[in-house]
């Protein structure tokens, strides 16, 4: 039987993870409504921005700009927006495994969060860079790694520029998601996003594309200014998905350490009283046993004036130190209610024999 | 015939209602755009954009971006837009400073990016002071 003291030092300890997971679940929580939200205004600049590129798209010849030809070699560039802090569940993991099976071993990685750096590092992949976003995203530090993205690919180091991040589709369900950010494919490009997630649901063709648009001031100027711009945007909405799927399943997972604490704190505290109740019980039942000892030396040598019937609990406590076996007869006082009830009918039984 | 007004930056929706007139600053010089106007798609330098609903001219500092221009609407796309009770005058004005001393202190040859992105906030810095000047 476990040690009485051992399984109230376990409570305790479970008790204090309990409320630590507790509260990280609580921020989770909020701030998971906040990227989500964040995913969710973004979706109207989504459709704007694919409106006009829509319309674009029946103005220009396909293939004339760089960012949307297609490229022979096989050199490839992936971003992998993991998370900074651990907890979250198997969202690492799982994005780990798909970068793992899509990419080849000549992939060379940009990284933001450290969780997938630190393991990409370990197996000796290429990593080119890094980046840290802030919480929640700022539109603003989108911008740094587009722009390396882009660079990396029209300076000819990269052929396809990828990246991979956990799409958020429920609170439940977080899915490793890889898209092709580079070139932009031109079947791609105005028609529907392939986020189903909180943040892209374009419908595209919101626009009549026979209207007759007129360009300032050109097609390919206004073509040349929302390619980056698109770009963009879709490094943000990645981060920003990849922010809404950390908080979740950080919560989901934190929800599902606290219930675990709750049902350990339940079995824990089970165990503790059936152990204290063995303790009193065998107790008991030693004062029982020890009766005709306690009578035959102890009590019957004491002078009979000190034998009032009401001093049987001092007598008691009296026959505990005097006897052979390790009592501790603190603990006998210690005990509720119950015991302790139980503990004097016994000693009522007990009365007349001494 | 009404003409609706949409202007969308990256991180919410910031106006969406119908206005009398909208004057836009293209990349081309200021556009004015009435009720029907034909179609057209045009890109937008920072600078300042007005609108007329019910009598009043209200002024905001907007981004580069795009807008798109219908019969009945107007659509803004826009990496910023800013009223002017949200323009931080000393704030803009100490952006402009920063990114002025970053220019000089860069390669402008081999950072043709970085350049053009430095001259953009302190365009858009600009629009905001403007605003902001006009109004006090």
């Amino acid at each position: 039987m476990a040690n009485l003291r051992d399984i109230r030092r376990r409570i305790k300890s479970v008790k204090n993870t309990a409320q630590i997971t507790r509260a990280m679940q609580l921020v989770a929580a909020a701030k998971m409504k906040k990227a989500q939200d964040q995913a969710i205004a973004g979706r109207d600049y989504a459709n704007q921005l694919n409106e006009v590129l829509v319309n674009l798209k029946a103005n220009f010849e396909e293939e004339t700009h760089t960012l949307l030809q297609a490229r022979q070699g096989k050199r490839e560039l992936m971003l992998v927006v993991s998370t900074d802090k651990g907890l979250c569940g198997a969202l690492n993991t799982n994005l780990f495994k798909k970068v793992r099976s899509e990419s080849g071993d000549e992939t060379h990685y940009v990284t933001v969060g450290k969780k997938l750096r630190t393991i990409l590092s370990k197996l000796g992949k290429e990593m080119i860079a890094d980046f840290e976003v802030k919480d929640p995203v700022p539109f603003a530090e989108a911008r740094p790694i587009s722009r390396f993205l882009t660079k990396q690919f029209l300076d000819g180091h990269y052929d396809k520029i990828s990246i991979a991040f956990n799409n958020f589709v429920t609170v439940m369900n977080q899915e490793p998601t890889i898209i092709q950010l580079l070139p932009l494919s031109s079947e791609t490009v105005g028609e529907a996003q392939e986020f189903e997630g909180v943040g892209f649901s374009v419908v595209p063709g919101a626009v009549d594309p026979s209207k007759d648009y007129k360009f300032e001031p050109s097609p390919m100027e206004v073509l040349d200014a929302l390619l980056p711009l698109y770009i963009n945007f879709q490094v943000y909405q990645t981060l920003v998905e990849s922010r809404a799927s950390e908080h979740s399943a950080r919560m989901v997972a934190m929800k599902a350490a606290t219930d675990n604490a709750k049902k350990f704190i339940k079995e824990l505290t089970l165990e503790y009283n059936k152990a204290r109740q063995a303790a009193i019980t065998s107790e008991l039942l030693e004062i029982t046993t020890k009766e005709p000892s306690f009578r035959s030396s102890a009590l019957l040598s004491m002078p009979t004036s000190h034998k009032p019937a009401t001093s049987l609990p001092f007598s008691m406590r009296w026959k505990f130190v005097t006897a052979p076996t390790a009592w501790k007869p603190l603990s006998f006082w210690k005990c509720n209610n119950t015991s302790a009830m139980a503990g004097c009918a016994l000693l009522r039984c007990l009365r007349p024999m001494a | 015939m009404p003409l609706h007004l949409e202007i969308v930056t990256p991180e919410k929706k910031v106006f969406s209602d119908t206005v009398a007139n909208v004057y836009l600053p293209g990349a081309d010089g200021e556009l004015g755009i009435l009720p029907a106007h034909g179609a057209l798609v045009t890109a937008l330098a920072p600078g300042e954009l007005r609108y007329e609903k019910d009598g009043v001219v209200t002024a905001l500092a907007i981004g580069n971006g795009f807008a798109e221009v219908t019969l009945e609407k107007v659509n803004i796309l826009t990496d910023m837009a800013l009223g002017d009770d949200q323009i931080d005058a000393a704030a803009a004005e100490e952006a402009i400073q920063r990114a002025e001393k970053q220019l000089l202190s860069i390669d402008h040859a081999a950072e043709i990016e970085e350049v053009a992105h430095l001259r953009l906030q302190i365009a858009k810095s600009l629009a905001q002071l403007k605003i902001k000047r006009r109004h006090h």
